[in-house]
This record gives C-alpha cells, sequence and structure tokens, in this order.
C-alpha cells in the first residue's frame, strides 16, 4: 500500500482520534460543561483513561490469544484421525454454547472463581473458544477435497500437508473466527467491571451508579472506537491475508 | 516396470479391485479403460499408496512398494488428477517445485527445472511463473498439474482422468502434448480413463476393466482385432471400428518410400484416420508423407488406407 | 459466524475387537470422575451473601445416591468400551439420561439432609462437581443420540422426556432446599415480572428489526449496490458493545424527552425500556438483512428464469419462488437474532430497562451468586429454548431439505 492509500484510510483517523481522547478527554471539558452545567467532575478523575485501555486491552489480548492457540489446536485435533471420534462433540459444545450470552457466562463464571480480573480472563478464554473452533474446524473441512488428495499425491507428509496446505488455506476462515471471538471479548470485558474487572466500561458503570451522565459518555465513546479500531485491524489483516494469496 | 501381482481391495466387504494382475514395462504408456466403478482410480491410486491394498503385492522396478514410507514413494511417482488438486495459494512456479522442494534441491535447480517444464508445456515462463491457479484457464491450470507431476523427473506417471474436465479442443491439445512428452521422455505412464477415443489415442497398452477385474489387456490395435470378449466388443463399440481402426495404425507403417505426390504432405507419425481425412478433404486419392523434419520420404494412397 | 452449520453424525468406531470404542462417551465419564473427587458436590454456606465449605457427593447425598451414581458411570464405561451395536448406543442414551437425572436427584436430596442441621440463614448450592457431572451427562446423552443417528421426531421426544423428568422433581418441591429455589421464593412476583418483560424486551426488539430489516435485505438483494453502504454501517454498530451503545443513546433520548413532554410520558427518556429496544433493534438487524441477502441471492438465477419464461409476474415470483426457496435461511437468521437479543437484554437492565438482567446485576452488587444464578440461568434457557424451536421450525420447512 502506498504512502498516499494509508494515509485516507479511516483506519488512521480512528486510530488517531481514539489516542487523542484516550489521553487529552480534558480537552471537552468546555463542551461537557455546557451540555452538564451542574454535574462535577466532567472528566472521570479515579483513573486515567490510558491505565483503563491498558487494564482493558491486557484482559482481551490475554484471553484472544490464548483462545486462538487452544481453539485451532482443538480444531486441528478433532479433524486429524485420531481425534475425528470428538468431531461431532466438540461441534455440538460450540454451536450450543455460542447460545448462552456472553454476559450470563460471565456473570455465572467470574463469581464462582473469584471477582477482579483474573476470573475475568478465564470466562473471555473460554467463552471465545467457541467461535474460533467452530470457524477453524470448518475451514479445515473446507480445504477442497482435490487439494488434499494431491497434497498426499505428491508426498506430502499429514504434518507438511497441515502446515504448508491446509491452515494457509483456511487462515482466512480461522480469522474470521478470532476476529467474532475478540468482537465479543471487547464487549463482554467491558461488562467485566460489575465483576471487578478494570476497564474502559468502569467510567460508564460508575456514571451510570452515581447518575454522572459525562462518565458513561467518556467510556462509551472510548469503548466503541476501541473496539471500531479493532474490527478495522482484522479487516486490514484478511485483505493481507487475501492479497498474498493472489485473491 | 510395475508389477500388480494379485492385488484385492475390499470396502465394507465389497471387493472393488480383485485378485488383479498386471505387468506394466517401462517406458509403456498403459491406459486403465473401464466405467465409473470398475476399479481402475482405485488400481491407480494403490500404485503410489494413496489406497492400500488389502492382498497381494505391487512392485515398482522390483521392489515392493510396502518397503517404503507413503510419502518418499510417492515423491518419486508423478501424480495429475482430474481436478488438478493445485494448491490455490500458492503460484504457478511454487506449484511446480512442489516436490523439487521436498528433495531439498538447490534453489537455482528449482528455478532452473520450473523454467524448463513450463516451456515443455509451452507456457511462457516470464507471463506464467507468478500467477494463481485461480487465474489460469482449464486447459492451462491442467498442464501446470501435470508439470507438478513431472517436476521432480520421476520415471513413473500416474494420471487419474487428467483430462476428463476440459473442452474437447483443449483435450485434443493436451493429449497431442501428452504423446509428445511421452516420446521425448520415455517415461512410464499409467494413464486412467473412461474414454475410449482417449485410451485408443494415447495407449502403447490398454487394460480394459469391469468390475475389479482386468478383462483383457492388449495393445489397441490387438484390442480393435481381437476383443476377448463380448463386454470388451460391446465397451470398444461396434459402430465406427473401421475408423477406429485407422486411428491406432500410423502412416509410417504403408509409406510408399521414395515415390512422390503433389498436396501438402501427411507427417509419418499421423494416424491412417488423419491420412483419410486429408484425402477426402483435398479430393485426392494420394498425399506424400514427410518425416519429423519435413523431408519427403514417400506417398500413402487410398487404397494403402484398407490394404 | 456459522451457526447454521450442521453438524455431522460422528464416524462409528470399527465394531470389533476390544479397547475403548466410544473414546468421547469414555471421556466424558473420566472427567465427571475426577470433577467429583477434587470438587465439592455441594455447598453449604452459614448466609447467602458468603461462599459456602464444599462437602463432596458421598458426604453430602449419602451412601444409596453416591453407589447409584457411580454404579450407572460404570456401567456407561462398560459401554463405551464394548462394540458399538445400536443396542448398546441405546443403553448408552438410557444410562446417560438416568445418570443426569440421578445426579439432579441426589443434589436437591443433598440440600434438604444439609439444610436440616444447619441454623435458618445457612444456604446450599451446588457445587463445580454437580455441574460437570450434569454437563458430562447432558453430554453423554447427546453423544449416544448423534451415535444412534435419531432423527428429528426422536431426538425432541428424547429432550423433552429429560426436562420433564427435572420438571416433574422441581414440581414435588424436591429442590426446595436449594438456594437459587429459596432466592426465587423470596421474588416470586419479582421473576414473573422480569421474565416477562425480558421476553416483551426480546418480541419488542426482534418484531420492529423484522419490519425494517426484511425490506432493507431484499432492497440491498435487489440493488447490489446498495450492500457496499449497507452493511458497513450495520457491521459499523454490531461491532460496537452493546453497553456503549446504551450508554450513547442515553443522551439523544434524555433530550428528546426533555424537550417533547408528551414522549416523557409515555416512557421515553434515557434511561428505561426506550434506549434498550432502540439498540435492541440496531444489533438486531444486521443478521436479518445479511441472512435475508444471503437468501435471496441463494436462489438459483436458472429457478427465477423458468418462472418467468412461464409467465409469472415479478410479484409472483417473489411470492412463489424466491421466498419459500430462501425461507430456510430467513428462518436461520430470525433464530439468530433471537438468541442474540435474549442476551443482550440482559445488559439492559443496566440501564433500567427490566428484566432478567436485573437479578443478575444486583446478584453481583451483593456478592450473591444465587441471586445471579436467578438471572442468568433462566436467561441462557431462554436462549437455548429458542434455538432449539426456530432450530426445529426451519428443519420443518418444506425447503429444508435442499442443500
Amino acid at each position: 500500500m502506498s504512502g498516499r492509500a494509508w494515509f485516507a484510510t479511516p483506519l488512521l483517523w480512528v486510530g488517531l482520534l481514539f489516542a487523542a481522547l484516550l489521553l487529552r478527554m480534558d480537552l471537552l471539558r468546555p463542551v461537557f460543561r455546557w451540555a452538564f452545567p451542574e454535574t462535577t467532575p466532567l472528566i472521570y478523575d479515579r483513573a486515567s483513561f490510558l491505565e483503563l485501555f491498558v487494564a482493558h486491552l491486557t484482559l482481551v489480548a490475554v484471553a484472544g490469544f490464548g483462545a486462538a492457540a487452544v481453539g485451532v489446536a482443538l480444531a486441528i485435533f478433532v479433524t486429524r484421525p485420531a481425534g475425528g471420534q470428538f468431531r461431532t462433540m466438540v461441534g455440538t459444545l460450540a454451536a450450543v454454547g455460542q447460545t448462552f450470552p456472553p454476559v450470563a457466562v460471565l456473570a455465572v463464571a467470574v463469581p464462582a472463581i473469584g471477582f477482579g480480573a483474573r476470573p475475568t480472563v478465564i470466562a473471555l478464554f473460554v467463552y471465545g473458544l467457541l467461535p474460533i473452533i467452530e470457524n477453524a474446524v470448518a475451514g479445515l473441512e473446507g480445504v477442497p477435497h482435490d487439494v488434499r488428495e494431491a497434497a498426499d499425491g505428491v508426498g506430502l507428509s499429514s504434518r507438511q500437508r497441515l502446515f504448508a496446505v491446509e491452515l494457509p488455506l483456511a487462515a482466512p476462515v480461522i480469522l474470521a473466527g478470532i476476529r467474532v471471538s475478540v468482537t465479543i471479548a471487547i464487549g463482554t470485558a467491558t461488562i467485566g467491571s460489575t465483576v471487578g474487572a478494570l476497564t474502559l466500561g468502569t467510567p460508564i458503570f460508575d456514571g451510570l451508579v452515581a447518575n454522572k451522565l459525562p462518565f458513561v459518555i467518556e467510556g462509551a465513546v472510548l469503548v466503541a472506537l476501541f473496539a471500531i479500531l479493532t474490527d478495522m485491524l482484522f479487516a486490514r489483516l484478511d485483505h493481507w491475508l487475501r492479497r498474498r494469496r493472489g485473491l | 516396470m510395475i508389477e500388480l501381482d494379485r492385488v484385492t481391495k475390499r470396502y465394507d466387504g465389497r471387493s472393488v479391485v480383485d485378485d488383479l494382475s498386471l505387468t506394466i514395462r517401462s517406458g509403456e504408456l498403459c491406459v486403465l479403460l473401464g466405467s465409473s466403478g470398475c476399479g481402475k482410480s482405485t488400481t491407480l491410486r494403490m500404485i503410489n499408496r494413496l489406497v492400500t491394498a488389502d492382498a497381494g503385492t505391487i512392485r515398482v522396478d522390483g521392489k515392493d512398494i510396502i518397503a517404503f514410507a507413503p510419502e518418499v514413494l510417492r515423491r518419486r511417482i508423478g501424480y495429475a488428477i482430474q481436478s488438478t488438486g493445485l494448491f490455490p495459494h500458492w503460484t504457478v512456479a511454487d506449484n511446480i517445485a512442489t516436490v523439487p522442494r521436498l528433495l531439498d534441491w538447490p534453489g537455482p535447480r528449482i528455478a532452473a527445472r520450473v523454467k524448463e517444464l513450463l516451456e515443455l508445456f509451452r507456457l511462457d515462463p516470464a507471463a506464467y511463473r507468478g500467477k494463481y491457479p485461480h487465474q489460469l484457464s482449464g486447459g492451462e491450470q491442467q498442464r501446470v498439474g501435470v508439470a507438478r507431476a513431472l517436476a521432480a523427473d520421476p520415471e513413473l506417471l500416474l494420471m487419474d482422468e487428467p483430462f476428463a474436465a476440459v473442452d474437447p479442443i483443449t483435450r485434443d491439445a493436451l493429449q497431442s502434448e501428452l504423446l509428445r512428452i511421452h516420446r521425448a521422455t520415455g517415461k512410464t505412464i499409467v494413464f486412467v480413463t473412461h474414454d475410449i477415443e482417449e485410451a485408443l489415442r494415447l495407449a502403447t497398452l490398454i487394460a480394459v476393466m469391469d468390475q475389479g477385474h482386468i478383462v483383457q489387456s492388449a495393445t489397441p490395435l490387438d484390442l480393435l482385432e481381437h476383443p476377448a470378449s463380448d463386454f470388451v466388443r460391446d465397451f470398444v463399440g461396434r459402430q465406427g471400428l473401421g475408423l477406429k481402426l485407422l486411428s491406432v495404425r500410423r502412416v509410417a507403417e504403408r509409406v510408399r518410400r521414395g515415390e512422390s505426390a503433389p498436396g501438402e504432405s501427411l507427417p509419418q507419425e499421423a494416424s491412417l484416420r488423419d491420412a483419410l481425412s486429408a484425402m477426402t478433404a483435398q479430393r485426392t486419392d494420394r498425399l506424400p508423407v514427410a518425416d519429423p523434419a519435413g523431408r519427403p520420404i514417400g506417398i500413402i494412397t487410398l487404397a494403402d488406407l484398407v490394404r | 459466524m456459522s451457526r447454521q452449520a450442521r453438524v455431522p453424525a460422528p464416524p462409528l468406531a470399527t465394531p470389533r475387537g476390544i479397547g475403548i470404542h466410544d473414546q468421547v462417551l469414555f471421556a466424558l465419564v473420566l472427567a465427571a470422575a475426577v470433577a467429583t473427587l477434587i470438587s465439592g458436590f455441594v455447598a453449604l454456606a452459614p448466609n447467602r451473601l458468603v461462599s459456602g465449605v464444599p462437602a463432596s457427593l458421598w458426604i453430602s447425598a449419602g451412601a444409596a445416591f453416591t453407589a447409584a451414581i457411580i454404579v450407572t458411570a460404570l456401567l456407561l464405561l462398560a459401554v463405551s468400551m464394548s462394540p458399538q451395536h445400536p443396542a448398546a448406543l441405546a443403553a448408552a442414551a438410557l444410562l446417560a439420561g438416568a445418570w443426569l437425572l440421578l445426579t439432579v436427584a441426589a443434589l436437591g436430596y443433598a440440600a434438604r439432609t444439609l439444610i436440616v442441621d444447619a441454623p435458618p440463614a445457612a444456604r446450599v448450592s451446588a457445587g463445580p462437581a454437580f455441574w460437570v457431572v450434569a454437563v458430562c451427562a447432558a453430554l453423554a446423552f447427546v453423544n449416544a443420540l448423534q451415535r444412534l443417528r435419531a432423527g428429528l421426531v426422536l431426538m425432541t421426544a428424547a429432550v423433552a422426556a429429560l426436562c420433564g423428568g427435572i420438571i416433574l422433581f422441581a414440581i414435588t418441591g424436591a429442590f426446595d432446599a436449594l438456594s437459587i429455589v429459596r432466592e426465587y421464593a423470596a421474588r416470586r412476583m419479582l421473576f414473573g415480572a422480569a421474565l416477562v418483560r425480558h421476553v416483551a424486551l426480546v418480541a419488542g426488539s426482534v418484531g420492529p428489526a423484522l419490519l425494517v430489516g426484511f425490506p432493507l435485505g431484499i432492497a440491498a438483494a435487489r440493488k447490489p449496490r446498495l450492500q457496499g453502504p449497507l452493511f458497513a454501517v450495520l457491521n459499523l454498530l454490531q461491532t460496537v458493545p452493546s453497553i456503549a451503545l446504551f450508554g450513547l443513546l442515553i443522551v439523544p433520548l434524555s433530550a428528546l424527552a426533555a424537550a417533547l413532554p408528551r414522549l416523557a410520558a409515555i416512557g421515553v427518556g434515557g434511561i428505561g425500556p426506550a434506549p434498550a429496544i432502540i439498540a435492541l433493534v440496531l444489533y438486531a438487524l444486521l443478521p436479518i438483512v445479511r441472512n435475508t441477502v444471503t437468501g435471496l441471492a441463494g436462489v438459483a438465477p436458472a429457478v427465477i428464469d423458468a418462472a418467468r419464461g412461464m409467465g409469472l409476474t415479478r410479484a409472483q415470483i417473489f411470492r412463489r419462488v424466491e421466498l419459500p426457496l430462501s425461507l430456510p435461511i430467513l428462518v436461520a437468521g430470525l433464530r439468530i437474532v433471537t438468541v442474540q437479543t435474549i442476551g443482550l437484554a440482559v445488559v439492559a437492565a443496566l440501564i433500567g430497562a427490566g428484566g432478567l438482567g436485573t437479578f443478575v446485576f444486583e446478584g453481583l452488587g451483593q456478592y450473591a451468586l444465587d441471586l445471579v444464578l436467578l438471572g442468568a440461568l433462566p436467561a441462557i434457557g431462554l436462549a437455548l429454548a429458542a434455538d432449539f424451536v426456530l432450530h426445529m421450525l426451519s428443519a420443518l420447512l418444506p425447503g429444508a431439505r435442499r442443500g
């Protein structure tokens, strides 16, 4: 991508806006003062937004990387002859599990394990596994039969076939699963504030409880931008993956 | 040389290939011919162990294939299939280089080999090397598929209905190329098809299969002149038998050396059917014959065709 | 997300020889055994706000239940190591069903016996071992049915029988000593109202979303140029976390209510059902529009061409050809949307929209896990029920066998 095209993408502008709000939300103080003359303080002050963002990002990243690694490994296992018997059960679990509302999973799991960030990560990880497994299995099974047969026919070992042929071909589908998983994780982690995790959702809940609308708006805007920015990064990654395959 | 010795394959208790024996000499282009479900593909796939035989032995150059790890065996045997099975995420060059890379050939040697093969199949290396399979036509994909099978210069090439999915004109061109490459390289080729015309055109040896058995294995000419059973006679087709006979004989067999005639000359490798066609088109009963270098070597007459 | 993907039946193991023929069943029984050994079957707490002391299966549920559960598990283990004949699979299904019912009954019994000697404020809740064994038993049941290649009717009947058994226990008061039931007893009226409100929120969002999304989807299918911008906007909306969207809607809606008192009089405001329903409708649009477009695009052009060739008008083609052929995908969209909205409506409680989420967040605020469960379990149940019913509906549609 040329410098000019990079410059023109919404990704850059959304990123800049997010960074600016994250670091200098106080510049908007006059706007908030005009809209909410009676509320003080106007800018959330119990923690810096940067601090909240880093905590939020850490939750999502740890859970997301974990879920991607374990989910893809599980999908590989059930699509090999050795794990074939588990294929149906894993598929059922992934499909049924996704009908569970993520917030219900979080609300049930976290108090059962204990409040705070660590249980939130575990809940996000477990729930995040489901779309990744589902997509990775679909992606691996979607490799055309003739391609798999040709790979065997030219003498690739099953390991070489997996890494050189099946995983690269399934990569866009697997990435789509990770994208869904991470989008859900960002939203669910926001609600994690109610179970003691520190996230960009914390100002929203504090604002709702103390009836301070500016806090709600600040948190909501940052959370929304964070989610949109992440999704845009995934879109870019997907684009890059497909371009590398000449598609 | 490939020897299949009393080979059997069963699925769910039903024999798909039943006690089959066949010997294919080096340099032969052997066509396994039969309708779908007769076991011809299974037979082919047992040779590179994509399917494991339940009984019997298969030897390639005298060695039992069970002695090799399947991957090692397959890297020594070229394999091309109907749907090409090209890796969609790799370029043409990467696809052709698959087996040489598996065999750890040095980079320059691989590049040279890719170029050589693309030229052999009349695909301009500069234009085609970097293309992806989905950017190629069906015929081009098929050429690349066969090129990939030949990449590591295997002594043996297995082809499973490789030209069944392309249009008739492309198929004709691909068949000509395969014949040219077979003559040029002398490779042993085992070729599966259900198309009798294709078999007659390509084969030096045809093995007709039915219900897991070989019902006759013979040269194309023998098959036409002495079908072993009514099944073979029906399969080969009673209609147009004369034309089929003409199509398996070469002009070189009937040429009157030293004589000369006017008209467009026939290559000596052309079939008698081609000769008949040319005479009809040019409204003549005799045509000159030329050797591969284009030098006139004699003539052929209408009467020679039915001699 | 490919939720509508059909799960194929598992391959049957070779029918002869000794060994683990059903690895899935074997693993499930093993997991249940490990959980029972290392974690509590129930937990006894002095009151509803502190976490309890775990008690093992044999201590809490007595010798008879323990023996019955262990014997059932051993029989299942034996089935997993025997050849996979239909008779063995049917036995596995029956045993797994019995295993689940026994475990649930043991939970009720354990609660009743433990609570007798405890002070009045004491609470008994289910422990990790119970949940693991119950889930393993349910999965073993499903696994056996899948291996039997059970059809729709058998599957429905089996699930209904199992649910019926558990409901029967509940009606006869078998679980009355459990903490979650006591939370329910203390809020019987509130619970009914919250459940109704939850369903109303879902229906009140999915209905309007259908009314808007379906025409939008048809328009986008007819004019592919619309699809780019439309899906960009809907994807963006879907990406924004629910609580953020709820929060962002508070401001314009409260401003609107302040400016138009008549709107405020009918309940429109920054807090309450109004922002919740607007947000839920916005979230519901993407799956509806996407499945409408996919469904209509999936109708083979040749079919439409043939219909046109026979002289059907455009409206007739839509009503008699396109709609029936794409109906399974449209129903799949409805299923995804309904399940998604049931979950998102839980979050809506945070902005005062009511519903089952009220108990969840109230419980989280009080650190009362059983109150959280009182909200979360019915929400999960609703989502599963909606998923199941709409699955059945799409399987019964005339076009369901297509592809």
